[in-house]
């Protein structure tokens, strides 16, 4: 009960810091300092204990009266609301310590309370979403979250690509929470209620469940980023300012995750298509995600694409978790459940380095051009570090936290392969090939704008004043990427996080952590990994002692006269990985070569677009625009005909009530 | 114990050789004489030997590309079976862990050559994220062929239950498995039809140029590395060609040296006999190794036999 408590205290604290932040707003130096210092307390505390309830296997559970009409205030905690409110604390406090230092740069120039404040609702409405066993408490604080995003998106307001970013967000954000409230009033027709105990209690039939299952989807998906509803997100997330992209793409997509997990927890025992339709899902978000990523030039905007590839990794895991579940095989079920959730909690927190050294660039050089940019690692070595290390653990290599949740699925994917039968074996076996050709599109990608960005020579004038950001960003930087050091060479400790969720997302009785094996010969194979590291640095170092070692220029084939602007570039570098997908990423190539024997000038331009956007959606759009487009005869703009109508539906409705009677 | 003492050794010890083996191969088939078979020991001393130069645009990145991508080839070497079915670091789920250390050196000698600000270097990193991004499903089709049976993506445990007695009857899969990852060894150790390792034009290199401004030391790591990548690439696809005993022992030792030497002769002979693809149609050549893989795999379900 300690635990629940100190979560409510920190929503409340949150909520108040913020209001009192607006309060303050005159003077924006103190309401930066009253908002974080509120968002950094709430967020260590609410972290710490939502940390020691889910290691004491802490349940509590907290209703109270409302004083409306349906639902009631019903807040619990169990282990997977527990899971959620961890990475929810800990990514936000690791913003907030950001934003303090990012939106110093803002003062005077712009009112920062509504930023401080609709931030610090977010952080509240996301951990009240997880804790919330109501169903209208839950869609309330979704509301709240979608909402206290879309200012915050819009920021940056006089930008007209940015309120169109925001439009589009929000727009994506109420029809995707349309289906959710279809979802909930079908659940709560079955149960009688909108409380979450209930809607558990009372199991959907076979084909209701199936309803339920591709509503979730649908609604949750939206948030998630699932292709192809992922379209809102490359706009909304690089228009944000860069310590909320974090946060965005950190956790608050997780939300959709949530949602889709809590919802699994309804609907009783899961058919084994469920699965494949998830690992469909995933594979199919995962590798355009990754590829329209590889084709950005705009560093948040390729973050923002790879956020909808982590979505799909862990798709991928909750749906070899299902194929599991729905054969009663305790292991592999375990094994999907716990990879995704690690991929959550892993995935916040690299992605979140990874905007974070985004925004420094940003606020150094002023550009999120990658072409324009170059050599920043001598003029920024934490920034570039930090880039680096979430770079590395992004593409799930060893010895870093994302290789231990890929890991995994994949091992979770082996498993399913020979113990299903046939037909599933094959579903669960396609998640393979899929992450393995996302893990090397990925390593493509991330080479390209860590080498581009933080490596060789400076491309433009800007790139070659920047500047170190400032402490306070660094310190959630460095903070972010110790934590992912520690997941990465100690995932014992990160899998008994993981574990109790992935329990009660199974139905399992207890933890088969037989199936995971011993996460020690990770650990074993990091501190190799990193011994042989230093034992060669000592054995190059202890060569070179007294040889000559001298410095030059880089070989050019004899050319002396090389300049910045002739490096290889990212479009070029992304050229040969993308050629072969040509059909899939519409883009617009405008060339104009040099011509004869004394080239004057050449032009080249490309105009990226997103697959989904201009093959799916907009054609969709534009065909519902046109269908409804006929309903406009009753919208004459008289106002007499408005109030026929209105007399006659009210007509309409009493003599349907009197009918009923 | 002594098992994985002769493992450690092999691993350190033979790999140079097997790049004697293949240009001895080559100058044997050309007519020539060609450099000893120790050549590559007496390159990788000579270089050790050497002091070095940097270039200005450079930073630690630059130092740490060579060593990481060797200490990662090793460590994979050790997660490997070798000459007996016993490895020094295996576990539950190493196969995994294998094929993205391989990663890690990559993402490493990449971002090394980037940070040298050549756009010839830029060039060649940008072709070796690509090949080695369709090498990879195809590596891990291939891979599953051989987990799939066992029911685990562990090495001892797939090698243990690879069954000898039927292997062309029962098992043409494995054929399957085993052409693909030949495809995906010649891919990852830069050879033809992928690329050629004695071209001597920038434009056309793929791995070499990405290390044209490593020298002294830091060259002897890249060169020692690749022999090592080749060496246990090599000895995944021996495992699967020739029963090596689990309990090792001389047998052992002398089959999979055996073995990794007819794979570099057989190396040797490809490069001999077939010209470089366009640059072009290498994902073509690795996603149809992925396709043959993905072939392979049906027809072990469709046989039941998993």
């Amino acid at each position: 009960m300690l635990a629940l408590s100190v979560v409510l205290v920190s929503i409340v604290l949150l909520s108040g810091t913020g209001l009192a932040a607006v309060i303050a707003g005159r003077s924006d130096r103190t309401a930066l300092h009253l908002a974080t210092a509120g968002s950094v307390l709430a967020c260590s505390a609410g972290a710490i204990a939502a940390l020691a309830a889910l290691i004491g296997g802490e349940l509590a559970s907290l209703k109270a009266a409302w004083p409306l009409p349906v639902g009631q205030l019903h807040v619990a905690l169990d282990a997977l609301s527990s899971f959620f409110l961890v990475c929810v604390f800990v990514v936000s406090g690791l913003s907030a310590v950001y934003g303090a230092g990012y939106l110093q740069a803002y003062i005077g120039k712009r009112r920062l309370a509504p930023a401080l404040f609709f931030f610090n609702l977010l952080v509240a409405a996301m951990a009240a979403l997880v804790i919330a066993r109501d169903g209208i408490l839950f869609l309330a604080a979704w509301e709240v979250m979608s909402l206290a995003s879309y200012f915050l998106v819009t920021f940056e307001n006089e930008r007209e690509e940015v309120r169109r970013a925001g439009m589009t967000y929000l727009v994506a954000s109420q029809l995707g929470v349309a289906f959710l409230f279809v979802l909930f009033a079908v659940l709560s027709r079955g149960a009688s209620t909108y409380d979450f105990d209930a809607f558990a209690a009372a199991a959907p039939a076979a084909g209701l469940a199936n309803t339920c299952f591709w509503l979730a989807l649908a609604g949750f998906g939206t948030k998630a980023g699932f292709w192809p509803v992922h379209i809102w997100l490359p706009d909304a997330h690089p228009a944000a300012p860069s310590h909320v992209s974090a946060l965005m793409s950190g956790v608050m997509i997780k939300m959709g995750i949530y949602g889709l997990l809590r919802a699994l927890t309804f609907l009783g025992p899961p058919p084994a298509w469920w699965g494949a339709v998830v690992i469909a899902i995933g594979a199919v978000s995962g590798v355009a995600g990754v590829l329209h990523a590889l084709a950005q030039h705009d560093l948040k905007r390729l973050l923002a694409y790879h956020s909808v590839e982590n979505i799909g990794i862990i798709a991928l895991g909750i749906g070899v978790g299902l194929l599991g579940s729905s054969h009663h095989n305790p292991s592999i079920a375990f094994l999907g459940y716990a990879g995704a959730l690690l991929h959550v909690l892993n995935h916040g927190l690299f992605k979140g380095i990874l905007f974070e050294a985004a925004g420094s660039v940003l606020h150094a050089t002023g550009t999120r051009d990658i072409e324009s940019l170059g050599g920043l690692s001598r003029r920024m070595p934490v920034t570039a570090a930090a880039f680096l290390l979430g770079s590395v653990a992004i593409c799930g290599l060893p010895p870093l936290n994302g290789f231990v949740s890929e890991w995994l699925i994949y091992v979770g994917a082996f498993r399913a392969s020979a113990s299903l039968p046939h037909a599933w074996a094959v579903a669960a076996l396609a998640a393979v090939p899929a992450l393995a050709l996302i893990g090397g599109l990925a390593a493509a990608c991330f080479v390209k704008a860590f080498g581009v960005v933080f490596l060789g020579e400076p491309r433009s004038e800007a790139a070659s004043m920047a500047h170190e950001a400032g402490p306070a960003m660094r310190t959630s930087m460095i903070l972010g990427s110790l934590l992912c050091i520690s997941i990465g060479i100690w995932p014992a400790a990160a899998i008994r996080l993981v574990a109790p969720a992935a329990t009660v997302i199974g139905r399992l009785p207890s933890v088969p952590m037989a199936a995971v094996g011993p996460l020690s010969a990770i650990t074993r194979l990091a501190v190799l990994l990193l011994a042989l590291v230093t034992l060669l640095t000592l054995l190059r170092r202890a060569l070179l002692r007294g040889r000559s070692v001298g410095t030059a220029t880089t070989w050019g084939c004899g050319y002396p006269g090389a300049t910045a602007r002739m490096q290889y570039t990212a479009a070029s570098f992304a050229e040969p990985v993308l050629e072969p997908f040509a059909a899939a990423i519409p883009r617009r190539i405008h060339q104009e070569g040099p011509e004869g024997y004394f080239p004057a000038k050449a032009h080249y331009e490309q105009h990226l677009g997103d697959m989904a956007g201009e093959r799916f959606l907009l054609p969709a759009t534009r065909r519902a625009v046109e269908a409804l487009s006929r309903l406009k005869v009753i919208q004459q703009g008289r106002l007499q005909l408005y109030l026929v109508y209105i007399a006659v539906t009210l007509v309409v409705l009493l003599v349907w009530q009197l009918a009923g009677r | 114990m002594r098992n994985i003492a002769v493992n450690v050794a092999l691993l350190l010890g033979l790999p140079p050789l097997l790049l004697g083996v293949i240009n001895k191969t080559k100058a044997l088939l050309a007519g020539r004489n060609g450099p000893p078979l120790l050549q590559t020991y007496l390159d990788v001393w000579k270089l050790l030997g050497k002091g070095a130069v940097y270039s200005r645009t450079t930073t630690w990145i630059f130092r740490a590309g060579p060593i990481v991508s060797l200490a990662a080839v090793l460590s994979a070497g050790l997660l490997l079976p070798l000459a007996s079915n016993t490895s020094p670091l295996g576990f539950a789920g190493d196969v995994v862990a294998f094929a993205y250390l391989f990663g890690l050196g990559r993402f490493f000698t990449m971002a090394a050559a980037l940070d040298t600000g050549s756009s010839f270097e830029g060039m060649g990193a940008s072709r070796e994220a690509a090949f080695s991004a369709f090498a990879e499903p195809a590596l891990f089709l291939s891979l599953a062929i051989v987990c799939v049976p066992a029911g685990s993506a562990t090495f001892s445990m797939a090698f243990g239950t690879l069954p000898w007695a039927t292997w062309g009857v029962s098992h043409p899969t494995f054929l399957a498995a085993a052409l693909s990852l030949f495809a995906v060894l010649l891919a990852e150790n830069s050879r033809i039809p992928v690329d050629d390792p004695n071209t001597h034009l920038e434009l056309t290199m793929v791995h070499e140029v990405m290390v044209l401004d490593h020298g002294g030391p830091d060259f002897a790591f890249v060169l020692y590395g690749s022999a090592v990548k080749l060496f246990v690439i090599g000895a995944l696809l021996v495992h699967l060609l020739v029963p090596i005993p689990a309990d090792g022992g001389w047998r052992g030792a002398v089959l999979l040296c055996g073995g990794e030497i007819a794979l570099a002769v057989a190396v040797g002979v490809v490069e001999s006999v077939t010209a470089r693809l366009r640059l072009r149609r290498v994902p073509q050549f690795l996603v149809g190794a992925a396709v043959l893989a993905a072939i392979g795999l049906a027809a072990l379900y469709y046989r039941g036999a998993p």
